[in-house]
């Protein structure tokens, strides 16, 4: 037993900020200060609250420190653990009152969270499957392979409403049944852990922080459709995830709960992972399954169907992370539990990565039907800086930009649908005022480009013109008969393409000319970008009544463009300017601005 | 990533030969082991030379092209050798909201290199990529593993001080 856990976040965040010497620092007081038998110190996943990591929690008090830096630890060892005495100065802001601290639950961020994907994120320790066992681990699996028939199982999570968290939103129940109903022999469950949209971080994060709750309802879903090899394939860029599902799997398997007759009910399943090579398109079925069978990432025509012709042409089931982690607690809990929560037609929760613009990057994790604004607004404490908001975007590259307008629509599958976006993989960037929408636009379509796999010509081709007809119109050489061959070109390509991939590329344009039309057209006729991004369309000007006339823009000018006397404003010949902005960093009056 | 075949001519070792021979020796009958193999020659070498994709061509049994097309598919596998320090930035939405656009042009502006490119001595190589996944620290580039999170344009001149010798 003991009396103080330190609980340290592991995640990729807190990592990056330097978490894992916190840790050893931890080790080496505790140690010199004699306390190592009565205090342990656990590396756990992510606690969703990346802005202020790296985040230290100290059990029993529940004491919630963050920015914590290994100079710190001294000081936490010293004051807290040896005597009691909270540190204060270090703790969330948010938890501190007067002269009680409050609990995480009561602050802002975690108050209208409801953590079902992300329960034992940031609560265990993540490569010691006893803790996952603590935490009611496998008990969903025994109770499925002791207590329910395969088709109770699909049943129970058909009656749940548990739909893809990858994006599509396709019930997870019926594509189960779809692969149970094929001919017994061999068939295979797989796992999309291949998060390749910018900005979403939520299924890296539960493989991080909980990877055995992913491996339990594999091993639940080869049991339901009659599998016995379970894949997961998994981005090559997350090695800290990579190391903890190996480091899972092994201990599975060492204590029967993969390998041969699990739990002795002479039901055979096993998981391998393979990794990704850095292919935005192999998050789409067909491609992923094409990708593990070691060939390029291209999507195929369906049908036939994964669930009857997959991986390796045989009948397969692949679901997303987050819908996994899902399914070990409607076992356990019932599908009315799960069903209580939510909206009509998507119920449960979901979990976003709050990013970009916004005061608490991390992530949350809410219930469906939550509106956009208490999701900005309350949990992720609003716009940083004082500056407005201005979109909201959703479904990474395959999504498309919510306007102010819509922040209070209840968010789930259909009304993102409706508003013009989707829900994808849960990443939400904010935007504010300083944001321009052609460039977000163009930005999207450099991805789609980029990621294209060139099996299927709309998306090839067509893309590539729909990103070279933004980029004409960020550089002010579009007139307004190249919008409407814009908007035509979207529609072909969304009605033409394979994949989803090819289908979903033109929303981030789509969209945003449904909201946004006056920046196309301010930049197309006014020759102009209100949000003063588009270098071309911008100029570079010295205020006069601000210019000391000390002439230090005019020494580092690299094209001779600004010319005056010393002691008198100068001025900037916009012929000759490049709009390099290195004027603007050297004038130390600020009187040179972009307009 | 650059897919130009490489200049720079080969200088694989006897010892990497063998690693690279052993690691098909033991991939080989594994389903869909062309991936798994790449990624280890890759480790092996560092990148994906011809000589080797010739190698992985024979013992498997499958044509170059199919082994060049698999390589050339995957944004992971290079076909050039990298620089002692591999920088990445993070064009990911959440980074390029937040600037690491201007980050990627100073980059390049100070090395003189474009994107997929390393610097002559060797020393540097320069790639965007694709978020990293640390999207609280936005914006964000990597030294090879080490993180520099929350970053401006200006950052950059003291992180590559840093590696200058």
């Amino acid at each position: 037993m003991y009396r103080s856990h330190v609980l340290v976040c592991g995640g990729t965040g807190c990592t990056s900020s330097g978490s894992g010497r916190i840790v050893t620092a931890f080790e080496r007081e505790l140690e010199a200060a004699g306390l190592d038998k009565e205090i342990k110190v656990i590396k756990t996943g992510c606690f969703g609250l990346c802005a202020l990591g790296p985040i230290v929690v100290v059990y029993p008090e529940g004491a919630f420190y963050s920015q914590v830096k290994a100079e710190d630890v001294p000081e936490i060892v010293e004051e807290h653990l040896l005597k009691g005495r909270i540190v204060r100065r270090l703790l969330y802001s948010e938890t501190v009152e007067e002269d009680t601290v409050k609990s995480l639950n009561e602050t802002d961020f975690y108050k209208k969270q409801k953590r079902v994907a992300l329960k034992n994120c940031g609560v265990i320790d993540p490569e010691n499957i006893n803790e996952y066992i603590a935490y009611d681990g496998y008990m969903a699996l025994g109770k499925a392979l002791t207590e329910m028939t395969p088709e109770e199982v699909i049943q129970c999570i058909s009656d749940s409403g548990l739909r893809g968290r990858g994006g599509g939103g396709f019930p997870t129940g019926k594509k189960w049944s779809f692969a149970a109903a094929q001919p017994k022999g061999v068939k295979y469950v797989c796992c999309n852990a291949d998060e390749g949209d910018p900005g979403a971080f939520m299924d890296r994060s539960i493989l991080e922080g909980d990877p055995h709750v992913v491996l339990e309802a594999m091993a639940i879903a080869g049991d339901a459709i009659g599998a016995q090899q379970g894949y997961i394939y998994v981005r090559a860029e997350y090695p800290i995830a990579v190391k903890r599902l190996q480091v899972a799997i092994g201990q599975a398997r060492e204590m029967g709960l993969l390998g041969k007759n699990i739990l002795g009910t002479g039901f055979d399943f096993d998981i391998d992972i393979r990794l990704g090579a850095g292919a935005f398109v192999c998050g789409e079925e067909t491609a992923l399954m094409t990708s593990i069978e070691g060939r390029r990432g291209e999507p195929r025509p369906r049908p036939p169907f994964p669930a009857v012709k997959g991986l390796f042409g045989k009948p397969t089931i692949l679901n997303n992370v987050e819908t996994y982690a899902n399914v070990p607690q409607i076992i356990l809990n019932g599908p009315e539990w799960f069903a209580s929560m939510g909206t009509e037609k998507s119920k449960g929760t979901k979990v976003f990565a709050l990013g970009g613009k916004i005061h608490n990057t991390g992530l949350v994790e809410v219930p469906m039907g939550t509106t956009l604004r208490e999701i900005v607004e309350e949990i992720g404490g609003g716009i940083p800086n004082g500056k407005k908001f201005k979109a909201a975007q959703t479904g990474g590259p395959s999504g498309g930009c919510i306007p102010a307008e819509h922040l209070d629509v209840p968010v789930d599958y259909d009304n993102l649908i409706a508003i013009g976006s989707m829900m994808g993989s849960g990443g939400l960037i904010v935007m504010d005022e300083d944001t321009c929408m052609v460039d977000i636009a163009k930005f999207f379509l450099e991805f789609t480009v980029d990621e294209s796999c060139g099996k299927c010509t709309p998306c090839r081709i067509g893309t590539k013109r729909l990103y070279e007809l933004l980029d004409k119109i960020t550089k002010g050489k579009a007139d307004m008969e190249d919008l409407d061959k814009l908007e035509t070109l979207c529609y072909h390509i969304k009605e033409n393409a394979l994949c989803g991939l090819g289908q979903t590329a033109p929303n981030p344009v789509l969209s945003t000319l449904k909201y946004f039309r006056d920046e196309y057209v301010a930049h197309i006729v006014e020759k102009r970008c209100p949000a003063g991004v588009c270098k071309e369309l911008l100029t570079i000007q010295i205020l006069p009544e601000k210019c000391r006339g000390c002439t230090l823009c005019a020494k580092n000018c690299p094209t001779g463009a600004i010319t005056g006397k010393v002691k008198e404003p100068h001025v900037i010949d916009t012929e000759k300017c490049v709009k390099c902005g290195v004027c603007i960093e050297k004038c130390r009056f600020g009187a040179i601005v972009k307009r | 990533m650059s897919n130009r075949i490489c200049k720079i001519p080969f200088k694989g070792t006897e010892n990497q030969e063998r690693e690279l021979r052993s690691l098909i020796e033991k991939l080989r009958d594994q389903e869909g082991a062309l991936m798994p193999i790449l990624q280890g020659a890759q480790g092996i070498y560092g990148y994906l030379p011809i000589e080797v994709m010739k190698i992985i061509a024979a013992e498997m049994g499958v044509s170059l092209e199919t082994v060049y097309g698999v390589a050339t598919f995957y944004s992971q596998f290079t076909l050039n050798p990298k620089g002692q320090y591999k920088i990445s930035v993070c064009l990911g939405t959440a980074c390029y909201v937040k600037g690491s656009g201007e980050v990627y042009s100073r980059l390049q502006e100070r090395l003189g290199i474009g994107s997929g490119e390393c610097t002559p001595d060797g020393k540097f190589s320069l790639e965007a990529c694709r978020c990293i996944g640390a999207c609280g620290l936005a914006p964000v580039m990597t030294v090879n593993d080490e993180v520099y999170g929350r970053l401006v344009a200006d950052d950059v001149d003291e992180i590559l001080a840093k590696y200058q010798d």
